[in-house]
C-alpha cells in the first residue's frame, strides 16, 4: 500500500515537473538525480563522496536542497526498501519522512525503521563545494550571488566545468564578474593550469586588488618563473592601491567623525564664539534634540507607522524649536544676569547642565533609548576600495547644510546683521536702536536650536541616553578652541582636521590613546596661537 | 570722613582664622572622643575624615581661584595623581596577600600577564618616596603645564577649558589596562599602611587626625603666602593683570608658584584621601568631579580659605545624605546650588555673612569699609 503511494507521489512530482516545464539552468532528467540518491543508501564516506561529486556535476539546482540536508545530517534510508529519505523529529518520539528532491510528506516511522547516512567533515566541505556550483544557476539572484562568492573562496578545481557552464548563461554583470574572478582563482589554486590563463588570472587578482586577491597571488605555486614575477609585482601593485584605500578611509572616517563634531561644536561657536558666553549646558542641548527625536518616533510608531521614514524631518524642525526654547529661557532665566562674569556663567550653566540631565533621566529613565533609522539611512554601499554607510553620509551632507545655514543668518539675514552689531559694539549698538537683549536672547536660542539639530543627527549613530551631551562636551570646546572662538570658518577646519587626525592616530595608537595625543596636540597649540586658528583681530579680542 | 589706612599688615591668623583652627581641634580631639563613646559609629569617623580632605583640596583651589583669579577646571587631577602616588604604596604593602599571592606583582599585573614591574612603579615600596612622589608629580604637571600656559598668556576661559581638557585626557588614559595603574578598576583592596591594618578603627581614627592636621597646615601655608608680599601681589594680578605686568611684575612666575603651590597641596589631600576611603580610580579625573571642587569654594565664598572649607564639607556632606535619601534629587539640588550661589550669592557663604555684619555695623553708624580695612 505505501509503495503504491509512494509510486503516486513520484508520478505526481514528475507530472508537476513537466507542467512546470524545464526549471532555469541546466535541465537534468529528474531520473538521473533519484538514481544518484539511491546510492547514498548504504553507503560509505567514498561511496557518497562519489554520489556528492556526480550531482555537482550534473549541475541541477534542483539536488540543491538534498545536499544541504545530507550536510546538516538529515538524510536517513529506509531499513524496508532501501529508500533514502529526509527525516524530522516529531513529538511522540517519531521521525517523519520527507522526499528529499521535492519536500514532499511521505510517513511517520519510529526511529529504529531508518538508518542514517552520516558525513564527517571531508565530505562537509565537498558539499560545500558541490552547493556553490549547483546554486550558481539558481533562479534567484542573492542565491547566484553567494554561490559565486562561496566558489570564489573554496577555489576547487573541480567546480571549474560547472562554473564554466553558469557563466555562459550568467546575464547580470556584477555576478558575472564575481565568476570570472572565482575562475580566475581557481586557475591559479591550479598547478597544472595553462601559463597563458594562469597569466591573464593574474592580472584579473591585480585588477580585482582586495586583500582576498593578494592572498591568492601569494599562495600562487608555480615553478614558472615569469609568473612567478608577475604575481610578486601584482602583489606590490595590490599592497600599493591597498595603502592609497586606507589612506582614503582613514580620511572618510575622519570626515565623518570631523561632521560629528562640527555639528556638535557649531551652536558652541555661536554662544561661546560670538558672545562670549560659555555655555556648559550646551551638550545637554544637544542630548535634548536626541530625544526629541526618539519622542517623534514613538509618537509616530504608535500613530502612523507608515511615516517612520519621515520621522527625521518631523524631528529636525521639533528639535530646533525645542532646544531653542530651553536655550532663549536659559539665557533669560540665568545667562542674562552674568554677563562680562565669564567663570561664573561657566558654573551656572553647568548647574543648568546638570538639572536638565537629571530631568531626563527622570522623565524618560537613566538606560538608552532606541531611536530608529530610516530605510534611506540604513546599509552602505562601495566605492572602489571604501565602504561608505549611508547614515555617515546622510550626516555628513546634513552638517554642512546647517553649517551654510547658519552662514546664511550670520551673513545675510538682519537677525546677524544685528548679532554681530551687538557682539562688536554692545553700547553703540543699543544707541542705534537694537533690543540688544532680544538679540542676545535669539543668538542663545540660535545656538541651542543648532545643538538641537545636532542631536537629531547624533540619534542615528549614537546611544540616547542621559549622558549623551557629556561626552561631546570638552570634544566641542577643544574644536571651537582650536578653531578660534568667534569664526564659524574657524570651526568647521577645526572640527574636520581634529577628526581626521584622530583617525590617522588611531591605527598606530589605539582609539583612546589618539583622543590623548589629539587633547595634548590642542593644548600644545594653544601656546602657540592662544586664540585659536582663525583668531579674531582687532578690538574685539580684549573683549 | 574716611581716613585711608595704611595698608595694614594682616596677622597670620585673625578672628576666622583662630576660631577655624580652634574648630579643627575640636574635631581631632572630640569625634575620636565621640567615637569611642559610641555617640559617632564607625563609619562617621571615615566619612569626617574624607569631608576634611575635601576640605584641604577646596582650600587649595580657592588659593588659586580666590587670589590668583586662575579658575582650574583641572583641580581633581592633582587630587587624583596625588591619590594614586599613596595608592601605589598601599598597592606594594600587600606584598604577597593578594589574590594571586605574587610577591612582586600587584594582583592587576599578574592578571595582564606582566612579567615584571614597570619602571614607574620602582620606589613606591617605600612610604616616603610614595609621599614625595604624592606631592612631587602634580607639583611637576602644575609647572610643566603652568609654564606653557602662563608664558604664552593662556588666561581666563581658555585657561579653564585647557585645565578640563588636561583632567580628561588623563581620565581616558588611565582608563586604559595598558598605562599600568589598574584601569577602570584603579588601585584598591588595601591591606595596610606602614603596619597598620587599614581595616582597623584605630588607624581611621588616626588618618583622620591625620587630616585635620592637613587641613590645619594647608590652611596657615595658604594664609601665609595670602599675607605676605607676594600675596598682595598675586591679589593684584587677578584684579588686573595688565597693570601687574605694567608695573614690572613678572606675573608668570607669580602664577606659576601659585599654581604649584595649590597643586602639592591638592596632591597632599589626594594622598590622604585613598587610604580612608580606601579605593583610587579613574572616576576621579573626571571633569565633572573637578568642577564640584569649584562649587565648593564658589558656595563658601572664595578669596576667604575658611569659606572654601566650609563649602566643600557642606556640599560633600549634603551629597551624602541626599544620595541617600532622595538620590533622583541630588543633581537637581546640586544644579540648584551652581545657579543659585552664582547669581545670588556671588560671595558665597562667608561673604553673605559679612555683609549680613556689615549692615548690622553700619546702623551703629560705622562705615563697613572703615571696619573691614580694620579687621
Amino acid at each position: 500500500m505505501v509503495r503504491v503511494f509512494r509510486s503516486l507521489v513520484i508520478i505526481a512530482g514528475l507530472f508537476q515537473m513537466m507542467m512546470l516545464g524545464p526549471s532555469y539552468g541546466q535541465t537534468s532528467d529528474e531520473g538521473t538525480l533519484r538514481a544518484e540518491m539511491a546510492r547514498l543508501a548504504g553507503a560509505d564516506f567514498d561511496g557518497i563522496a562519489d554520489v556528492v561529486t556526480s550531482l555537482a556535476s550534473i549541475g541541477d539546482p534542483e539536488a540543491a536542497p538534498l545536499l544541504r540536508a545530507l550536510r546538516g545530517g538529515d538524510i536517513y534510508w529506509r531499513k524496508s526498501d532501501r529508500l533514502v529519505v529526509r527525516a524530522e523529529k516529531i513529538p511522540g518520539r517519531l521521525l517523519r519522512l520527507f522526499d528529499p528532491l521535492t519536500g514532499e510528506t511521505l510517513e511517520d516511522v519510529k526511529k529504529r525503521t531508518i538508518k542514517k547516512v552520516k558525513v564527517n567533515n571531508t565530505l562537509r566541505r565537498s558539499i560545500d563545494t558541490a552547493l556553490g556550483t549547483l546554486t550558481l544557476r539558481s533562479p534567484d539572484r542573492a542565491t547566484r550571488l553567494d554561490a559565486a562568492g562561496q566558489v570564489f573562496r573554496n577555489r576547487d578545481p573541480a567546480t571549474l566545468p560547472a562554473l564554466d557552464a553558469a557563466l555562459v548563461d550568467e546575464a547580470d554583470a556584477q555576478i558575472a564578474g564575481i565568476m570570472r574572478d572565482a575562475r580566475a582563482a581557481i586557475l591559479l589554486n591550479d598547478a597544472t593550469a595553462d601559463p597563458a590563463e594562469t597569466r591573464s588570472a593574474i592580472e584579473r587578482m591585480v585588477a580585482r586588488g582586495d586583500p582576498a586577491a593578494r592572498n591568492i597571488l601569494a599562495g600562487l605555486d608555480t615553478r614558472d618563473p615569469t609568473l612567478a614575477a608577475a604575481a610578486q609585482d601584482g602583489i606590490a601593485a595590490i599592497d600599493r592601491s591597498l595603502r592609497l584605500w586606507g589612506y582614503a578611509q582613514n580620511i572618510w572616517q575622519g570626515l565623518s567623525l570631523g561632521s560629528v563634531l562640527l555639528l556638535a561644536a557649531i551652536g558652541l561657536a555661536i554662544t561661546f564664539g560670538v558672545m562670549g558666553v560659555i555655555n556648559m549646558a550646551h551638550g545637554e542641548l544637544v542630548m535634548i534634540g536626541a530625544y526629541t527625536t526618539f519622542a517623534v518616533q514613538e509618537v509616530i510608531r504608535a500613530s502612523a507607522p507608515g511615516l517612520f521614514d519621515m520621522s527625521l524631518f518631523i524631528a529636525a524642525p521639533l528639535a530646533f524649536l525645542v532646544a531653542g526654547l530651553v536655550g532663549i529661557c536659559i539665557e533669560r532665566g540665568v545667562v542674562r544676569f552674568l554677563y562680562g562674569r565669564p567663570l561664573e556663567t561657566l558654573l551656572a550653566t553647568w548647574g543648568v547642565s546638570l538639572i536638565l540631565q537629571q530631568a531626563v533621566r527622570s522623565i524618560f529613565g537613566p538606560n538608552n533609548r532606541e531611536v530608529g533609522n530610516p530605510s534611506f539611512m540604513s546599509g552602505a554601499f562601495e566605492l572602489g576600495g571604501l565602504t561608505i554607510t549611508w547614515n555617515r553620509l546622510w550626516i555628513i551632507l546634513f552638517a554642512l547644510a546647517v553649517f551654510v545655514f547658519l552662514l546664511f543668518v550670520m551673513k545675510r539675514t538682519m537677525l546677524g546683521l544685528q548679532m554681530r552689531a551687538v557682539t562688536q559694539n554692545r553700547a553703540m549698538a543699543a544707541n542705534m536702536g537694537i533690543r540688544t537683549g532680544w538679540v542676545d536672547a535669539m543668538t542663545f536660542g540660535l545656538g541651542a536650536g543648532i545643538a538641537g539639530l545636532a542631536g537629531v543627527a547624533l540619534s542615528q549613530i549614537d546611544n540616547v541616553s542621559p549622558n549623551l551631551g557629556q561626552s561631546y562636551i570638552v570634544d566641542s570646546f577643544m574644536v571651537v578652541v582650536f578653531g578660534g572662538a568667534g569664526n564659524l570658518w574657524g570651526a568647521l577646519a577645526g572640527a574636520f582636521t581634529l577628526g581626521i587626525a584622530n583617525k590617522f592616530l588611531e591605527p598606530f595608537s589605539g582609539a583612546v590613546l589618539a583622543k590623548v595625543l589629539v587633547l595634548i596636540f590642542i593644548i600644545l597649540f594653544i601656546q602657540k596661537r592662544p586664540r585659536g586658528l582663525f583668531a579674531l583681530k582687532g578690538r574685539a579680542v580684549e573683549g | 570722613m574716611l581716613t585711608p589706612a595704611p595698608l595694614n599688615r594682616k596677622r597670620l591668623l585673625n578672628t576666622r582664622g583662630w576660631t577655624f583652627l580652634i574648630v579643627l581641634a575640636a574635631i581631632a580631639v572630640g569625634v575620636p572622643y565621640l567615637n569611642a563613646t559610641g555617640a559617632l559609629p564607625d563609619y562617621a569617623v571615615s566619612l569626617i575624615g574624607k569631608y576634611l580632605c575635601f576640605a584641604l583640596l577646596a582650600i587649595a583651589l580657592d588659593l588659586l581661584w580666590g587670589y590668583c583669579g586662575i579658575l582650574s577646571l583641572g583641580h581633581g587631577a592633582f587630587f587624583a595623581l596625588g591619590g594614586y602616588a599613596m595608592g601605589m604604596h598601599l598597592m606594594r604593602e600587600i606584598g604577597d596577600r593578594g589574590v594571586y599571592a605574587n610577591p612582586d606583582l600587584p594582583d592587576f599585573m599578574v592578571f595582564l600577564n606582566w612579567q615584571e614591574l614597570p619602571w614607574f612603579w620602582w620606589g613606591f615600596d617605600l612610604f616616603w618616596f610614595a609621599a614625595v612622589m604624592a606631592l612631587f608629580v602634580p607639583g611637576l604637571l602644575a609647572f610643566v603645564f603652568g609654564w606653557f600656559a602662563f608664558r604664552s598668556r593662556v588666561t581666563g576661559v581658555y585657561l579653564s577649558i585647557i585645565t578640563q581638557a588636561m583632567t580628561y585626557a588623563l581620565m581616558l588614559a588611565f582608563f586604559r589596562n595598558e598605562m599600568g595603574f589598574g584601569g577602570n578598576n584603579g588601585l584598591t583592596d588595601f591591606k595596610d599602611v606602614l603596619g597598620f591594618d587599614l581595616q582597623s578603627q584605630d588607624t581611621r581614627i588616626g588618618l583622620m587626625v591625620l587630616s585635620t592636621l592637613a587641613v590645619a597646615l594647608g590652611f596657615l601655608i595658604c594664609r601665609a603666602v595670602v599675607i605676605s608680599k607676594a600675596g598682595k601681589v598675586i591679589v593684584g594680578i587677578r584684579d588686573s593683570e595688565s597693570r601687574m605686568r605694567f608695573l614690572g611684575y613678572r606675573v608668570e612666575g607669580y602664577k606659576l608658584f601659585v599654581f604649584v603651590l595649590s597643586a602639592m597641596l591638592a596632591g597632599l589631600a589626594g594622598a590622604l584621601y585613598t587610604p580612608q576611603v580606601g579605593i583610587i580610580n579613574p572616576g576621579e579625573f573626571s571633569p565633572a568631579n573637578s568642577i564640584e571642587i569649584v562649587i565648593w569654594v564658589a558656595i563658601g565664598g572664595r578669596g576667604t580659605l575658611v569659606g572654601a572649607a566650609i563649602g566643600a564639607v557642606l556640599i560633600a556632606a549634603a551629597k551624602t545624605l541626599l544620595t541617600g535619601l532622595y538620590p533622583e534629587a541630588w543633581l537637581f539640588v546640586l544644579g540648584g546650588i551652581f545657579v543659585f550661589v552664582t547669581i545670588f550669592m556671588p560671595r558665597g557663604v562667608l561673604g553673605a555673612w559679612d555683609s549680613m555684619i556689615d549692615e548690622m555695623w553700619h546702623t551703629r553708624g560705622m562705615d563697613p569699609r572703615e571696619r573691614r580695612l580694620a579687621a
